[in-house]
């Protein structure tokens, strides 16, 4: 079975932010949550470099651990996804992720933040494939329908890769053997615990 | 000499020329090989600052944080040392109460029922005691649900209605935080006067507080077990409100960093405090004949308080009688206090 990651090559992205409107627009994510975030760092001063970033899906999930609720599971393709009738909005998921990938609708106090959103790899949610149900709570199911997350199919300069952790870590080990560099693969020590050798 | 010097002059100075076009332009050429050599680099990142944050330009600026791995520590605190933690204070506590319910008993009233009352606490003191008390109940059961009960609770009832009754516990907790730190400033400002330390209360603790032996050490209104009941309501009430509310007001106070410090603050003051209260309640009940009333009916035994609190019993007997018989109106009652 693919075990599904994201693997952003900052050495490519020129912080164009279409990741972020294809994912706001594929799941019609509600005003004021962004599933995917474009971050650049050292902004303006030689050196900068723009990563995309939404949840990494980690193995272990931090979030997963600490829900009070046990309302995560991971995929056999690991994806981390949860239910949102589970889900109780107490935020301790928001405190665990190292990625900032949990989201809540409500920038509400008193604790009435709602149920938690975040990156779905989209592979929807534990209803049906493709029903009414799943579209409304987590969005599109593109994985059901054998397509890739709609954020790294439409970048145009294929930083953003996604798909079977083996098939793309070895995308971008050609492209840092036949460029000369890269800049590593963000996140994948934090998430995966494994790096790409370049 | 002369024909020397001709010979040797342009041969320096085709060398020095040789060694100026070899030089100059490697830096430009090293620098096009390998653009990631001056850029930011993760792992250094992360070294730094132990988070990487950056520029969005997305509205909401908070995701400018692009790592943070320190929730990891986090995890490891809630999962693993605050279930420890927690069960051991709480336990333990428990342990301790019944061995010593065992083996010391219910401290008796020693000199029998006088049959004559006096007010120790008036009702408006009741009611604040019994409103945080209650608010208290409900935090410390929601509460222990977010630690304890995913591995307790819901392998027993099944996800759904864990979740529902989650949700409520969760609901139940924010809104009930608010009466709860209503209840200690008033407990803070109404009782201050008798919490103060001081002499008497080493005396107290030198001779067991009369709960080992039979002793019955002098005390004004409060001994030294009550002031430091007193004074956990107090600093650990404060501290648990504090944390709470910066929890329930994410991002106002601080960042993820700083939520999660007060989540680690919150959940152990919180275990401690609750293993206090186990205390007070077993001394408030069945530990102690006749301290119930204290906080029931308001008024206790004339020989309870002589037993307990001999120096507030001469203040106020001093200051009028005690209740004989025939029920005190209410205002002088409040008067007494």
């Amino acid at each position: 079975m693919a075990r599904m990651k994201f693997l952003c090559d900052a050495d490519r992205c020129i912080e164009c932010n279409a990741c972020v409107t294809a994912c706001k627009n594929e799941h019609e994510v509600p005003w004021g949550i962004n599933r995917r975030r474009v971050v650049t760092i050292a902004d303006g001063k030689p050196g900068e470099r723009s990563v995309s970033m939404a949840c990494m899906h980690c193995t272990d999930a931090p979030c997963a651990a600490v829900c009070p609720v046990n309302c995560f599971y991971t995929t056999a393709d690991g994806v981390v996804l949860h239910s949102k009738d589970l889900c109780i909005g107490c935020g301790y998921c928001f405190y665990a992720c190292p990625f900032g990938a949990p989201q809540y609708p409500k920038v509400g106090n008193f604790g009435s933040r709602g149920k938690m959103d975040k990156c779905t790899y989209c592979a929807g949610g534990p209803e049906a494939d493709g029903s009414k149900e799943e579209y409304e709570k987590y969005g599109a199911n593109r994985l059901a329908e054998g397509k890739l997350p709609l954020c790294a199919e439409m970048c145009s300069t294929k930083s953003l890769l996604a798909g079977d952790g083996e098939i793309i870590a070895q995308i971008y080990r050609e492209r840092v053997l036949k460029r000369g560099y890269g800049s590593g693969a963000w996140g994948w020590k934090t998430a995966y615990r494994e790096t790409i050798e370049s | 000499m002369s024909s020397f010097a001709r010979f040797i002059r342009p041969a320096i100075g085709a060398w020095a020329l040789l060694l100026l076009i070899m030089t100059a332009p490697a830096p430009s050429l090293a620098q096009q090989i390998n653009p990631t050599a001056s850029s930011v680099n993760e792992r250094q990142l992360l070294q730094e600052m132990d988070r990487i944050q950056g520029r969005v330009s997305i509205p909401d600026q908070r995701s400018s944080v692009l790592m943070q791995p320190a929730g990891r520590e986090w995890r490891e605190f809630r999962n693993v040392a605050l279930r420890w933690i927690g069960g051991v204070a709480m336990l333990g506590m428990l342990a301790v109460l019944v061995i010593f319910y065992l083996t010391r008993g219910m401290v008796r009233l020693e000199s029998g029922r006088s049959g004559r009352t006096i007010v120790r606490f008036n009702t408006y003191e009741r009611v604040v005691h019994w409103m945080t008390a209650t608010c208290f109940v409900i935090l410390a059961i929601s509460g222990l649900n977010i630690t304890f009960g995913r591995p307790l609770l819901l392998p027993l009832i099944g996800f759904d209605a864990f979740s529902e009754w989650s949700q409520w516990a969760k609901f139940a907790h924010n809104y009930l935080s608010f009466p709860f730190t209503i209840g200690v400033v008033l407990i803070f400002l109404m009782w201050i006067g008798g919490n103060i330390p001081n002499k008497l209360d080493l005396e107290w603790i030198k001779r067991g507080g009369g709960l080992i032996g039979h002793d019955h050490p002098p005390a004004r209104r409060f001994n030294a077990g009550q002031k430091g009941i007193y004074w956990i309501v107090v600093i650990g009430g404060g501290l648990v409100a504090v944390t709470g509310y910066q929890l329930m007001f994410p991002f106002y106070v601080s960042g993820i960093e700083g939520m999660q410090i007060a989540q680690i603050v919150h959940s152990v003051v919180a275990v401690l405090f609750i293993a206090a209260m186990l205390a007070h309640i077993y001394i408030g009940t069945i530990g102690m004949e006749g301290a119930f009333e204290a906080m029931g009916s308001g008024e206790v035994d004339v020989n309870w308080a002589r037993e307990h609190h001999s120096l507030w019993l001469d203040q106020e007997l001093a200051r009028s009688g005690p209740n004989d018989s025939q029920p005190r109106p209410r205002h002088a009652a409040s008067a007494a206090e």
